[in-house]
């Protein structure tokens, strides 16, 4: 049988390898995986056992106090609302603009969204007094024909936040359906029925192939203005309010800014430490990081830029309890968390994001690990500095955080690293066969494909490839 | 002539597979009767552009019209049904209803793509011949399920294709 260019083309991309690498970490579980997981289950343990202590004693031994009715809950609730931009939008906008290097990026992505997202819409019933009327906020019919104030910012919560979860649900489940296929097909024994079911009857007919990337194209479509409307509305459950620094027009793209910025940054820390522990190294090559460290400098000089538009036009308006609130946090007993937020935000990623020497693997982790600590940091003193000092003085107070809600915060953490961990071992975290379509369509792209194939590059040749690009770093097979 | 129920071959690649669609077309078979399964879409071969339909974003955008007038109904109904006192303004105000309409119009999107694709894929169809586990190594499955008698001749053209990666399968 004679070897044509196009079979040359289908040897290059070797599936057996391309499977065996991807499917390794779904089939196996090591002694250190129980070890994280369970070291992580202690902790969310603890941050449950705090809720229900709280449940149990009343809202009362959390440190709000009046005025400052929003404390680390709400931080928390508008930090990982923020950090669910990371999968989804992001993940739309480089599926829209065909960016090859997404290939290996957007299922990691799309599942911080979607675990974010959980947590995230946890902290409004965790914050409230009596969360088990919650249900509440869902409009539906009763005897009382009483139905929510669709004037409340927290309503459009509700809407906003479940139309992006459902969204975000679908928009990763999507192409993960013939991932489930191929781990139906690579399996045995009860993980084969497991799989066989998620699947859902994939065969991978032309038809469903085509159906599948129609609804992933409308999907990308769809979830980005979803994915904008809900950290809009979210900045909105302030700046709705006249409270001094959160009544303003700006809110809405700097909440949006902020999150994409916080999304980003989790991301890329969430794949240093795939890379590092699931020996990712040839799927996730290093031009995934410095690619996506240019768009978190960009999101950085953004973030900078908002900060400085919204304090200056607050320092030049000269009202009274804004400026005052503006002089809290810059000069008063907020400082310290204002400049580390900004060395955080600002100081410590822009060098290391900036330099081409600098954006490196290590170096955008590091700069992602301050831009999480400081996105946090910036929605809390949104947040506790603004209510702390109202329009009169009878309206001053101070806030501070009690054990319940600092381990209840610790406990999300750890729960969110929990959850990526069980899934990153439940489904492959890389999608598989959109890797297979990347690596086709480069090898697709050379210029003399039977030159490439009579000369495969060993081990050391594939990574000088990485170093160029992950278009050209494909995986031609076993040297 | 024979009477089969499915029949299929597996092909190294897309292109082989696309030389076996023609040869199996110029046999007698029928396109309709035709299947191809790979573990990744080929779009830009032939096999796979009569399977193309454009109709699924105009189900959506109906989905979605339908979304946001249940949306815009739920706000104003249900805020007229138990008018509270909102000391002069309106008490649906149309911004409000703005943002409600505009969720729930995504929202309808985002479940009329889901429902739509889950119907026409189709999806929980399990146990569907023909179907072989080497199409996750990579071969690409050319199937054929007649509804009718199949030419001996569309069964040589399978066998001729065959190239001892995968077995056909006669039922």
């Amino acid at each position: 049988m004679t070897t044509t260019p196009d079979q040359i083309k289908h040897d290059l991309i070797n599936h057996d390898v391309i499977n065996h690498d991807l499917l390794r970490p779904v089939g196996q579980a090591s002694a250190r995986f129980f070890l994280v997981v369970a070291m992580l289950g202690l902790v969310v343990l603890a941050g449950f056992s705090a809720w229900g202590y709280q449940l149990y004693s009343g809202i009362g031994v959390a440190g709000i106090r009046r005025p400052v009715f929003w404390g680390f809950y709400i931080t928390n609730f508008v930090f990982w609302i923020g950090i669910s931009h990371a999968g989804t939008l992001i993940s739309a906008i480089l599926r829209l603009a065909n960016a090859g290097w997404r290939r290996p990026v957007t299922r990691c992505a799309e599942v911080i969204t979607v675990f974010a997202l959980c947590i995230g819409a946890m902290f409004p019933v965790i914050h409230l007094g009596r969360p088990w009327v919650a249900f509440w906020l869902v409009p539906y019919p009763n005897e009382r024909g009483l139905w929510p104030n669709y004037r409340s910012p927290l309503v459009w919560d509700f809407f906003a936040i479940d139309t992006y979860l459902i969204g975000s649900i679908t928009f990763l489940i999507l192409p993960i359906i013939p991932d489930f296929a191929l781990c139906r097909d690579k399996f045995s024994g009860w993980r084969k029925t497991f799989y066989g079911l998620l699947a859902l009857g994939w065969r991978g007919t032309q038809r469903q192939w085509h159906r599948l990337e129609t609804a992933m194209h409308i999907m990308a479509i769809v979830i980005i203005p979803v994915a904008v409307s809900v950290h809009t509305i979210v900045s909105w459950d302030f700046a709705m309010t006249p409270v001094p620094m959160w009544h303003s027009t700006i809110f809405a793209p700097y909440f949006v800014a902020g999150a994409i910025f916080s999304g980003i940054a989790a991301l890329i820390v969430a794949m240093v430490f795939l890379r590092r522990f699931l020996h990712l190294e040839e799927y996730l090559p290093s031009v995934c990081f410095e690619n996506l460290g240019k768009l978190l400098l960009l999101m950085s000089l953004l973030w900078v830029y908002f900060v400085f538009a919204e304090r200056l036009t607050i320092w030049y308006g000269n009202q009274p309890a804004e400026v005052a609130v503006l002089w809290l946090t810059q000069k008063g007993p907020y400082r310290y968390l204002f400049w580390i937020m900004v060395a955080c935000n600002f100081g410590i990623p822009f060098p290391l994001l900036a330099i081409k020497k600098l954006r490196t693997i290590t170096g955008t982790c590091i700069a992602s690990i301050t831009v999480v600590v400081g996105m946090w940091l910036e929605r809390y003193l949104i947040i506790v500095p603004s209510l702390s000092r109202k329009f009169l003085p009878y309206a001053w107070g101070t806030y501070r955080p009690t054990w319940v809600e600092i381990t209840i915060t610790a406990a999300t953490f750890a729960g969110m690293a929990l959850l990526y961990v069980m899934f990153a071992k439940l489904v492959p975290i890389i999608s598989i066969w959109e890797l297979k379509v990347g690596m086709r369509e480069a090898s697709e792209s050379m210029p003399s494909v039977v030159a490439v194939s009579k000369a495969r590059p060993t081990v050391s040749e594939r990574s000088e490839h990485e170093t160029v690009g992950f278009k050209n770093s494909h995986r031609v097979g076993k040297p | 002539m024979s009477r089969v129920a499915s029949l299929y071959t597996m092909c190294p690649d897309a292109a082989a597979a696309e030389r076996t669609v023609d040869a199996l077309l110029s046999a007698g078979a029928r396109r309709e009767d035709i299947t191809v399964i790979s573990s990744e879409p080929f779009d830009r071969y032939e096999f796979g552009q009569h399977e193309k339909s454009r109709f699924m974003p105009w189900l959506v955008v109906l989905g979605a019209i339908l979304g946001g007038t249940a949306g815009f109904l739920l706000v104003s109904l249900t805020t007229e049904s138990y008018p509270i006192v909102t000391g002069g303004m309106p008490i649906t105000p149309g911004w409000i209803t703005g943002i409600i309409t505009y969720e729930l119009t995504m929202l309808a999107a985002i479940l009329t793509t889901l429902l739509v694709l889950l119907l026409t894929a189709p999806l929980f169809r399990w146990k569907q011949e023909p179907y072989d586990v080497q199409v996750a190594d990579g071969k690409v499955l050319v199937g054929i399920n007649p509804q009718g008698d199949l030419p001996d001749k569309v069964k040589e053209v399978l066998k001729v294709c065959e190239d001892g990666a995968g077995g056909g399968i006669e039922r």
